[in-house]
């Protein structure tokens, strides 16, 4: 079943205020995510994957094109409609260290989308992050920490923790273990693995990095210069 | 050095940074001073003995007495209060309108932030004191015309700052995990932005309260602040000035206590910009 079909999807961007120049970052891009499956994109720097994914997530508008997702049309959502879509389509960043916020302790961060959606009462978030951090294999100890007391590979699990607290469908991970280490990389790689058996969830895999993402993904597709050029 | 230690003594480190010690030390004791004016000073700062008039400092009245032989120590402790009071409402209006316009500024980009940034500008494009002046010419003299004049000179320092420290972290990744969570702007910005630039506002605020202390005592020295017989330090000193040849401790004394309260400031808040984060440097000196 497909839960994603991106369709013609094009990014422009315009620079300059008298001499317009256009820079087309994605430029008719057509892909396709089955339920459960694994989608890896890889590209050179540049190529245009990152927007690719961030107009997926709508963290910015396509210009042109149109993104269905789980059977409705995603490109026009608006206030209501569009805060319920972050329950089912997530991101994982490339750098763990910025991707939480460094004045937020980890208690705190991993709770924050049940406490923006409003998904849980206080009593019982205590027992529902506990949950979390066993599916995710964290410590308990490193909740009451700020996140440069972490390390990458236990941001990276605290990043995971928090998007599961949704039960997104979708997840996309934008080089998400690029800047680990590679044991950590493979536990990561791992653990995302074994939470798409356990709960189907469907990746879009975007790295540079071709063994991991064959090892990741169930079909392949690469960009360059904001086409996709290539299946595998 | 926080990385590796973990958690960081704020107060600790404040006692290896000898400036801001000092500064902090001098600060604690004017505010003391502030509040425990009335049990301090040796007379009533209105108190007027004609008979003793422009006494030299003496065991009786230790910085001497004015032209009205009003007791110019229990005045300046007095002045303390006014002095202070300016400085930290100042700074608590000016902080809380220039963060809240700067985050705004800096989060939403575009038109909003392009108009802000014109008045900004303009704000900053007068000299400060004159800017003051004019206001408090036109409003006329008093306490919270001085605070209203000093508000609304202030206030740019802070957007300035605060949108840029806003602009790059809207970029960081955190800010975008938080729109990926869909929550809402406001809450991004009191949750994830306004938490990450208050260690640079602090450092700013405090040295700002130095600022505004000086200009509070420069509007009331030329005659646009707190008008006599409110034993405020500008005006005091302005009221020596006739006298400064047979008796200079009529001016001496406020202008000490006006250097020493400013200097307390302006100490502890490089104190406290050293210890936060060196990078922070460049941003504040661009700003100002």
């Amino acid at each position: 079943m497909t839960l994603l079909s991106v369709e013609n999807l094009k990014k422009y961007y315009y620079s300059g205020v008298f001499n317009k120049k256009e820079i087309r970052a994605v430029d008719g891009v057509d892909l396709e995510i089955k339920s459960g499956r694994t989608l890896g994109l890889v590209g050179g720097s540049g190529c245009g994957k990152t927007t690719v994914a961030r107009t997926i997530l709508r963290l910015v508008k396509p210009t042109d094109g149109s993104i269905v997702f789980d059977g409705r049309d995603i490109t026009k959502l608006k206030g209501r409609q569009m805060k319920n879509l972050g329950r089912e389509m997530q991101i994982i960043f490339q750098n763990p260290e910025t991707s939480l916020n460094p004045r937020m302790k980890m208690y705190d961060a991993i709770l924050e989308p049940l406490r923006i959606h409003k998904l849980c009462s206080a009593d019982e978030e205590n027992e529902k992050i506990h949950r979390l951090i066993e599916i995710v294999n964290l410590n308990k100890e490193l909740l009451f920490r700020y996140p440069h007391e972490l390390s990458g590979g236990q941001l990276q699990r605290v990043v995971i923790a928090r998007i599961l607290s949704l039960n997104p469908k979708f997840i996309v991970a934008d080089e998400a273990t690029s800047m680990l280490d590679p044991l950590v990389q493979a536990q990561i790689l791992n653990l995302m693995k074994d939470l798409q058996e356990k709960l189907g969830i469907s990746y879009l895999f975007i790295s540079h990095d071709m063994d991991v993402v064959e090892w990741m993904s169930d079909e392949i597709a690469v960009m360059d210069k904001g086409k996709i050029v290539d299946w595998k | 050095m926080n990385k590796l230690n973990g958690k960081r003594n704020i107060l600790k480190e404040a006692g290896n940074n000898r400036m801001a010690a000092i500064g902090g030390a001098i600060v604690i004791l004017l505010v003391l001073i502030a509040i425990l004016a009335s049990l301090l000073s040796p007379h009533d700062p209105f108190e007027q003995k004609l008979e003793n008039r422009l006494l030299n400092p003496c065991f009786e009245y230790p910085f001497g007495t004015d032209d009205l032989g009003r007791c110019i120590f229990s005045r300046l402790i007095f002045g303390t209060r006014y002095s202070l009071a300016i400085g930290v409402t100042v700074v608590g209006i000016t902080a809380l309108v220039g963060t809240t316009l700067g985050i705004v500024s800096g989060y939403s980009r575009g038109i909003i932030d392009e108009i802000l940034m014109r008045i900004v500008d303009i704000v900053l494009a007068f000299p400060g004191i004159i800017l003051a002046l004019v206001i408090a010419g036109i409003l006329g003299p008093s306490f919270l015309n001085v605070v209203i004049a000093l508000s609304l000179t202030h206030w740019p320092a802070y957007t300035r700052l605060v949108r840029g420290i806003t602009l790059s972290l809207r970029e960081k990744e955190f800010i975008e995990g938080a729109k990926a969570l869909r929550a809402s702007n406001i809450y991004i910005m009191r949750r994830h932005i306004l938490p990450n630039c208050i260690n640079p506002i602090i450092v700013l605020a405090t040295l700002d309260i130095a600022h505004a202390i000086i200009f509070a005592t420069g509007l009331s020295f030329l005659g646009l602040g707190i008008q006599p017989p409110t034993p405020e330090w500008g005006s005091m000193l302005k009221a020596g000035i006739p006298y400064f040849r047979i008796s200079p401790h009529l001016t001496f004394f406020p202008g000490t206590a006006i250097m020493v309260t400013v200097m307390a400031f302006n100490f502890l808040g490089d104190g406290l910009r050293d210890m936060i984060d060196p990078k922070i440097n460049e941003i504040i000196l661009v700003s100002e």
